[in-house]
């Protein structure tokens, strides 16, 4: 078992070991949700603040329900009914934070680096839950974790991410995630949204979805991300519908693919063979 | 360690009036293929079989704070405990600090009547107030050495190493 972080910034940083550690520890854990009693003490008089400056479902709901089943004491902090509308920097916002004492923030923020200047700035454990279209490091562990339960490993496995990469960070992290557990990783968009220059990353880039999703065993489909998209990347939605989508392109050229390819949406929650 | 084994079995079966209520829970990671042991051993002594589950305290440990990322094994206990007489099984009993976690995480599978403790070894120097009830043998030691018990099914022949640190 390897861990020795303070800080869960990004997976960019991450080692293999690391990233396995994470997820041998969640499989264990996810016995404690199945039991009558689903708690343990293990973060028991330990505070976190859930500090979400973006909006959030997925990820708030099961980053606090976590948090209860470790028993730890929560505090819940989001930029609607909150000093930061008010006009409050992240600095002093933090400062606040570190006055009382949290052991860990988790936080959602829409400026990348936003966690990392946390992590500079105060004395608690900062774990990074989305940070601008930079990285979401628990989305992509996320990920991995349904994908090694459904396969049963990662490595060689061919995935295939398809939609808005350019402006998703759930696209980064996975990226960085399953090519450091040793997959074949094929990205997929309109040339606007899955630039050639990914291919640095080490995975393939392909804007031909057939192509992508041939040998695909695993695809994870991506939300555009309109909120980030500063001007308009495509012709039309129904053009992108139509292409790009579930009931599209994707849809039709599903049933070409792998005999088993599962499909995982960005919560990572949906699955069918 | 065979002998040492068999002679804890037939002392649970000879302390426990109502057999059918007891269960083995071993502890991770050395306990539990101890109880597997143990399990087969009653199980000839008193002609029918009994639960056998696996029980993984990491969570529920009071040194969590120091540590870097405990290494999580399974829990695995696929019957009720509420009411039986559970014999905890461990390698090594030291400061006792592993039992009193186990106690707490077992407290969230149910209510047993009982629980007992068998040990393989008993080395002395408890910070809490615990006690085995089937030990297989005491060794008393010094804070500066260290006792690890080696098993078959881990891959090393049966033997009980004692070292000075």
């Amino acid at each position: 078992m390897s861990w020795h972080r303070k800080h869960l910034l990004d997976i960019e940083s991450l080692t293999r070991e690391e990233i396995q550690t994470v997820l041998e520890t969640a499989r264990a854990f996810k016995a404690v949700g199945e039991r009558a009693i689903k708690k343990v003490p293990a973060l028991r008089g330990k505070t976190v603040v859930n500090l979400f400056v973006e909006p959030s479902t997925r990820t708030r709901i099961s980053v606090e329900l976590a948090e209860q089943r470790l028993s730890a004491d929560i505090i819940n902090f989001t930029a609607e009914a909150s000093s930061l509308k008010k006009g409050e920097t992240l600095r002093d916002t933090a400062r606040n934070l570190e006055a009382l004492n949290a052991d860990f923030i988790v936080i959602r923020h829409s400026a990348s680096g936003a966690p990392h200047f946390l992590a500079r700035t105060i004395k608690s454990s900062v774990i990074n839950a989305g940070d601008g279209a930079h990285e979401h490091p628990t989305q992509a562990l996320l990920d991995a974790f349904t994908i090694l339960e459904n396969k049963g490993r990662i490595e060689g496995l061919n995935v295939t991410i398809l939609g808005d990469i350019l402006y998703s960070r759930v696209a980064r992290s996975n990226i960085w995630a399953l090519t450091k557990l040793g997959a074949r990783v094929t990205l997929c968009g309109p040339a606007t949204l899955a630039p050639k220059v990914f291919e640095q990353m080490g995975c393939r880039v392909t804007h031909n979805v057939e192509d992508a999703i041939r040998e695909a065993d695993i695809i994870n489909l991506l939300r555009i991300q309109h909120e980030r998209q500063r001007k308009s990347m495509f012709p039309s939605l129904g053009e992108y519908e139509s292409f790009w989508s579930d009931e599209g392109a994707v849809g039709e050229n599903e049933t070409r693919g792998h005999d088993h390819a599962s499909r995982t949406d960005q919560s990572g929650c949906r699955n069918r063979q | 360690m065979q002998r040492a084994l068999t002679r804890i079995g037939h002392e649970i079966a000879e302390a426990n009036d109502a057999i059918e209520d007891i269960v083995l829970i071993g502890i991770q990671r050395g306990g539990v293929p101890l109880a597997k042991r143990l399990g087969s051993i009653l199980a000839e002594i008193l002609g029918h079989a009994l639960p056998v589950g696996s029980l993984d305290v990491s969570m529920h440990r009071d040194d969590l704070d120091r540590r870097m990322a405990p290494d999580v094994q399974p829990t695995d206990i696929t019957f009720d405990v509420t009411g039986k007489t559970v014999v905890l099984v461990d390698d090594v009993l030291f400061s006792g600090r592993t039992i009193r976690a186990a106690m707490d995480a077992l407290n969230d599978f149910g209510r047993p009547r009982r629980i007992q403790l068998a040990v393989l070894i008993d080395r002395g120097h408890r910070d809490l107030p615990i006690r085995a009830d089937f030990v297989g043998k005491n060794v008393p030691t010094s804070l500066d050495e260290s006792v690890k018990v080696h098993l078959s099914e881990m891959g090393n022949p049966d033997e009980v190493i004692l070292r000075r640190k």
